[in-house]
C-alpha cells in the first residue's frame, strides 16, 4: 500500500519464534513464526477458532505463552505485562467492541492519552485535568472522523462509529505497531469501505497486523498475508500467492462466501 | 443523528447546555443534602446514636469507592475500621492527644495496614477478591485477640478519652463531641466524592466497566485497585476512629466479619455506585438497629438477612440509585441512555463482562 | 512422636469435614456459578439437626447420617428455586451477597429457637473409646470421620466421573465455557446440584456434632475457612478443594498442638502464600497472565 514506506523499511519490527499457546490439553496457537517488517501492513487470516485472536492475545501480553519468544523492535517481549506492551509501542483493538457505554468519545481519548502521562494516579484533583489531552483528542477523533461526535456517550452510537472510536483509542497511543482484530466484522460495505480507507491512511508511518475474514480488504490492504489453520501457520505469502495456493484452497473450500 | 460542528465544541466548552446545568445541579444538590441532614441530625435522634449514622455512613461510602467506582467487593473492611479504631483508641489513651490527631494516627495505620492486604487481594479479581479480602479480615480479628496488651482482647479497650484542647463541654456531652467530631467526617466523604471525580476516578470506572480495555490502553490495573483500596481503607479508619471515641470503647466486634457485612448492606441498600446512597442505608440500619435492640428483640440478624435479601432479590439499585433512576427517567422522557453505573452493568451483564466474571481465575481473563 | 500422630489424626478429621464441605462449594459454584456464602450456615444446620434429631425424636447418629444430608438437601432445593434462581444471570456477587442475607438469618433463627450455648451430643454407638494403632492411641471416632470422609469423597468422584449426571456436572465445574460451548444443558441440573452441595454441607455437619460445639455461629468461622481453602485449592477444581481441605485440617491441627497462639492464623498466612506463589490456587487452571 505504501510503496514509499516499504522501501525505506524492510527490517522486521515483530518476530515471534515458536510461539505456542495450550489451553489445558487444547493447542490454540502452535509453534508459530511469524516475521512483520517495519512500515508494512500484514494480514492474518485463517477459519473461525484457528487461533486468530489467541495469537493477538500473546503477542499484546494478555496471555503469556506456553512456549517461543516475542521480539519486538529488537527486544524480547515474552511475558511482559499488557500495560508494559503497551508502553513500548504495541497498541490493540478488540474484536469485541469494547468501549465505555457511559463516557463520550473524547472522554475515552482522554483516557488514552493521560495513560503515558501518569496522570491518572491524581487523585486528589478534578477530573478537569484531563481537559488539557482536548486538542489532541480532537485531533484523534477528527483522524476517523468522529470529531462532530466527541460530546456524545458511546453507548449511543451506531456499529461502526464505536470501531472508529476504537481505532482512535489505538492510535492514541501512537503505537509503532497497530494489531486490530476483525476491524471490519458485522459492518455494511459503506462501513467497510470507510474502514479500508481509514486503516489505510493511519497506517503512514506505522506497521499494522489486523485479522480479518473479508477477502476484499485483505486484498486492498495488506502487504503480506499469513494463513492461520488449527494453531499452525498454513501459508504465508503476498495476497495473490496466498489465494491461488492449493492449501489454502483446499482448507477454505465449502466456505463459500471467501 | 444529531451533529455540532466541532469546531464549536472547541470554542464553547464550557456553554451551560441543560444537561451540564443539570449535572452541576447534582454535584452540589447531594452533598448539600448530605450536609444539612448531618447538621440537624443530632437534634433528631439521640447524639451518640447521630454519631453512629455518620461513621458508619463514611464507612459505607469507603465501600462503596471500591465496589460502585472500582468494581470490587471488599467483604474485610471491618479489619480497617476496626484498627483504626484500636490504634485511635490507644493513642488516645496513652499519650494524650486530641481525638482528631489520633483518629488521624489511627486511620493513617488502616492505611498502612492495607498496603500488604492489598496487594495480595487485588491479584484476585471478582468473587475471589471478596472472599480473600473477608479471610485476611479474620485474620486481622484472630491478630487483635491475641494482641489483648493494646486491645484488651475480649475485655477491649476500655476508657477511650474525648481529649479536646481542655474544652469541657465537647468532651463530656455527646452533644457537643458531634459537633466537634463532624468536620472529620465530611472532610472523609468530600475526599471520597473527590476521589471519584478525578482522574483517578475516571481511570478506576474504566477498570470497573471493562478492565482488559483499560490495561491495553497502558494502565496498570493492579497498581489503580491498590490504591483505591488503600484509600477507602483510609476513610474506613477515619470512621472508625471516630467510632471508637464517640464510644470510648474497641470492641472486637469492630473486627469481627458481621461488621464487614453490615456496612456491605447500607452500601446495597443505599445503592450502589451512587457515593451518597451509603449514608442512607446507614441511617436506616443504624436506627433500625437501635430501634430493636431497645424494643429487646433478639434476632436482629433475621431482619438485616431479610433487608439483604429483599434488596439483592428485587431492589438491585438501593434507595438512592432507584431514586437517580426515576429522576434520569423523569429528565430524558424515558429515552436516555440507562445509568451506566455498577448497579446496571451487574444486572445486565454485557458479553464481555460475563466472560470476565465466569470463572475468572487468575484476576484476569484474556479477552476476545 | 506419639503426639505428633495425634496431632495428625485430629487435623485429617477436621480436614475430612473441612473436604466435604468444599467439595460442595466447588460443585455448587461450578454448575451454578454460585459461591454459596451460607454454606457455613447449613454446615451447622446439620450439626444442630443431628443434635436436634437426637434430643427430640431420639434418632441417633448412624440414622442422622443419612437423614440429615436428605433433609438439608431438600431445603437447599427449596432456597434454590425460591431465591437464588433469580440471581443466576446476574455478576455472582449478588448471589453471595443473597446467600450472606441467608445464613444471617438462618443464624439468629437457630439462636433465637436453641440460644447461644452449645446443644449437647455424645460420642455416637459404636465409635467410643480410642484405638491402637502401633504404638499411639487415637480416638475411635477421629479414625472413622477420615475414613469416612475420604469415602464419601470418592463416591462423590466415581459419581462425577463415571455417571451421565456428573459427568456434565464436573464438566460445569471445571470447564463452564467448553461445557456451554458443547451445549450441555447445565440448566436442568442446577437446582439438584445446589441440593446436592447444601447436603455435602449437611454431612460435614452430622460429622462435626461429636467432635465440636454444636452453636447457631459454629459455621460462621467455618464459612471463612471454607473460603480460605477454595482459595488455596483453587475453586474451579474438585480435586483442589478436597485437598485443601484436608490440607488446611492438618495445618490448623499442627498449629494448635505447636503454636497454639497463632493457630488460628497460619491458615490466612497459609493463603497468602498460595496467592503469592500461585494465584490461581494450588490445583486452578493457571491460563491467562
Ligand atoms: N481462554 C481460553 N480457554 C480455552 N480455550 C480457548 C481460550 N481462548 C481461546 N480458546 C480456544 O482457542 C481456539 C482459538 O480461538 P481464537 O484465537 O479466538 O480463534 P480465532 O480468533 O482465530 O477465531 C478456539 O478453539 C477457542 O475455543
Ligand atoms: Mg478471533
Amino acid at each position: 500500500m505504501h510503496p514509499d514506506d516499504t522501501s525505506a523499511a524492510g527490517d522486521v519490527i515483530l518476530h515471534a519464534k515458536g510461539l505456542t499457546k495450550t489451553f489445558r490439553d487444547f493447542t490454540a496457537v502452535d509453534a508459530v513464526d511469524l516475521s512483520v517488517k517495519r512500515g508494512t501492513i500484514h494480514a492474518l487470516v485463517g477459519p473461525n477458532g484457528a487461533g486468530k485472536t489467541t495469537l493477538f492475545n500473546l503477542l499484546s501480553g494478555f496471555l503469556k505463552p506456553s512456549g517461543g519468544t516475542i521480539t519486538f523492535d529488537g527486544r524480547d517481549i515474552t511475558g511482559m505485562q499488557p500495560e508494559n506492551i503497551a508502553h513500548l509501542g504495541i497498541a490493540r483493538s478488540f474484536q469485541i467492541t469494547s468501549l465505555f457505554e457511559k463516557l463520550t468519545a473524547l472522554q475515552h481519548l482522554e483516557l488514552a492519552l493521560g495513560s503515558p502521562t501518569g496522570v491518572g494516579f491524581q487523585f486528589w484533583r478534578s477530573e478537569k485535568r484531563l481537559a488539557r489531552f482536548r486538542d489532541r483528542a480532537m485531533d484523534l477523533l477528527d483522524q476517523v472522523g468522529m470529531a462532530s461526535l466527541a460530546d456524545r456517550e458511546v453507548g449511543h452510537f451506531a456499529y461502526g462509529q464505536k470501531r472508529a472510536v476504537e481505532l482512535a483509542l489505538a492510535l492514541a497511543l501512537d503505537p509503532q505497531l497497530l494489531l486490530l482484530d476483525e476491524p471490519t466484522a458485522g459492518m455494511g460495505i459503506e462501513d467497510v469501505e470507510r474502514t479500508i480507507e481509514l486503516v489505510d491512511r493511519i497506517s503512514a508511518g506505522r506497521t499494522v497486523v489486523f485479522v480479518d475474514h473479508n477477502m476484499h480488504v485483505v486484498g486492498t490492504l495488506a502487504d503480506r498475508v499469513t494463513v492461520l489453520q488449527q494453531g499452525a501457520i498454513l501459508v504465508e505469502g503476498s495476497y495473490d500467492e496466498v489465494r491461488n495456493d492449493e492449501k489454502v484452497i483446499t482448507a477454505y473450500l465449502g466456505q463459500a462466501n471467501v | 443523528m444529531t451533529t455540532s460542528p466541532s469546531s464549536a465544541v472547541r470554542t464553547f466548552p464550557l456553554a451551560p447546555t441543560p444537561r451540564s446545568r443539570w449535572r452541576v445541579a447534582r454535584l452540589i444538590m447531594w452533598p448539600t443534602i448530605a450536609f444539612v441532614a448531618l447538621l440537624v441530625l443530632p437534634w433528631v435522634v439521640y447524639p451518640p446514636i447521630a454519631m453512629d449514622i455518620a461513621a458508619w455512613a463514611l464507612f459505607a461510602m469507603s465501600i462503596d469507592l471500591l465496589l460502585g467506582f472500582g468494581g470490587v467487593l471488599s467483604f474485610g473492611h471491618a479489619a480497617y475500621w476496626g484498627s483504626s479504631a484500636y490504634l485511635t483508641g490507644w493513642v488516645a489513651v496513652n499519650t494524650g492527644v486530641p481525638f482528631p490527631v489520633a483518629i488521624l494516627i489511627g486511620a493513617l495505620g488502616a492505611m498502612v495496614l492495607a498496603v500488604p492486604i492489598g496487594m495480595l487481594s487485588v491479584r484476585r479479581s471478582g468473587i475471589y477478591f471478596a472472599m480473600v479480602t473477608l479471610a485476611f479480615g479474620q485474620m486481622i480479628y484472630f491478630i487483635a485477640n491475641q494482641l489483648s496488651v493494646i486491645t484488651g482482647g475480649e475485655n477491649g479497650l476500655q476508657g477511650v478519652p474525648k481529649t479536646f484542647f481542655g474544652i469541657e463541654a465537647v468532651e463530656k456531652e455527646s452533644f457537643f463531641f458531634y459537633y466537634a467530631a463532624i468536620p472529620i467526617v465530611v472532610l472523609g466523604a468530600l475526599a471520597a466524592w473527590r476521589i471519584v471525580h478525578s482522574p483517578f476516578g475516571r481511570v478506576l470506572s474504566g477498570i470497573r466497566d471493562n478492565p482488559e480495555r483499560v490495561r491495553a490502553l497502558g494502565y496498570d490495573v493492579e497498581r489503580y485497585k491498590l490504591i483505591a483500596f488503600v484509600l477507602s481503607a483510609g476513610l474506613a479508619g477515619l470512621a472508625g476512629g471516630v467510632y471508637a471515641v464517640s464510644h470510648g470503647f474497641v470492641s472486637l466486634q469492630e473486627v469481627d466479619w458481621t461488621t464487614s457485612g453490615k456496612v456491605v448492606l447500607m452500601t446495597v441498600l443505599g445503592g450502589i455506585g451512587t457515593l451518597w446512597g451509603g449514608p442512607i442505608g446507614a441511617a436506616i440500619i443504624v436506627l433500625l438497629e437501635d430501634y430493636l435492640a431497645s424494643a429487646g428483640f433478639e434476632g436482629i440478624g433475621i431482619v438485616t438477612g431479610l433487608i439483604f435479601i429483599v434488596c439483592v432479590v428485587l431492589f438491585r439499585k438501593g434507595i438512592l440509585g432507584t431514586i437517580l433512576a426515576f429522576v434520569d427517567r423523569a429528565r430524558t422522557g424515558g429515552r436516555g441512555m440507562p445509568r451506566f453505573g455498577r448497579a446496571d452493568r451487574l444486572a445486565a451483564p454485557d458479553s464481555v463482562t460475563a466472560t470476565n466474571t465466569a470463572h475468572d481465575e487468575e484476576g484476569n481473563h484474556a479477552p476476545r | 512422636m506419639d503426639a505428633f500422630i495425634q496431632y495428625t489424626a485430629q487435623g485429617l478429621a477436621a480436614g475430612g469435614f473441612y473436604a466435604l464441605a468444599a467439595l460442595g462449594l466447588a460443585v455448587i459454584f461450578g454448575a451454578l456459578n454460585v459461591v454459596n456464602f451460607a454454606h457455613g450456615a447449613f454446615y451447622m444446620l446439620g450439626a444442630v439437626l443431628t443434635a436436634v434429631l437426637l434430643d427430640v425424636a431420639g434418632i441417633n447418629f448412624w440414622v442422622a447420617l443419612v437423614l440429615v444430608p436428605v433433609i438439608l438437601f431438600g431445603f437447599g432445593i427449596i432456597i434454590e428455586r425460591l431465591l437464588v434462581q433469580w440471581l443466576l444471570g446476574l455478576d455472582n456477587l449478588y448471589s453471595f451477597l443473597l446467600t450472606f442475607g441467608i445464613s444471617l438469618v438462618l443464624v439468629d433463627v437457630i439462636k433465637i429457637r436453641y440460644g447461644v450455648s452449645g446443644l449437647p451430643y455424645g460420642q455416637p454407638p459404636g465409635l467410643e473409646g480410642l484405638i491402637r494403632i502401633g504404638a499411639v492411641q487415637l480416638p475411635v471416632y477421629q479414625v472413622f470421620v477420615f475414613v469416612f470422609s475420604v469415602l464419601v469423597c470418592l463416591g462423590v468422584w466415581l459419581l462425577l466421573a463415571k455417571t451421565r449426571v456428573g459427568v456434565i456436572v464436573r464438566a460445569a465445574t471445571e470447564e463452564p465455557e467448553r461445557a456451554r460451548a458443547l451445549g450441555i444443558n447445565v440448566g436442568l441440573w442446577v437446582t439438584p446440584v445446589f441440593g446436592f452441595g447444601v447436603a455435602l454441607a449437611g454431612i460435614a455437619g452430622v460429622l462435626a456434632a461429636p467432635f465440636r460445639a454444636i452453636t447457631a455461629t459454629m459455621g460462621s468461622s467455618f464459612i471463612i475457612i471454607l473460603f480460605a481453602i477454595v482459595v488455596i485449592g483453587g475453586l474451579g477444581s474438585i480435586l483442589g478443594s478436597v485437598v485443601a481441605g484436608f490440607l488446611v485440617g492438618l495445618v490448623e491441627a499442627y498449629g494448635q498442638g505447636y503454636a497454639s497462639t497463632f493457630s488460628q492464623i497460619i491458615i490466612f498466612v497459609l493463603m497468602a502464600v498460595v496467592i503469592l506463589v500461585r494465584p490461581a490456587g494450588l490445583f486452578g487452571r493457571k491460563e491467562s497472565a
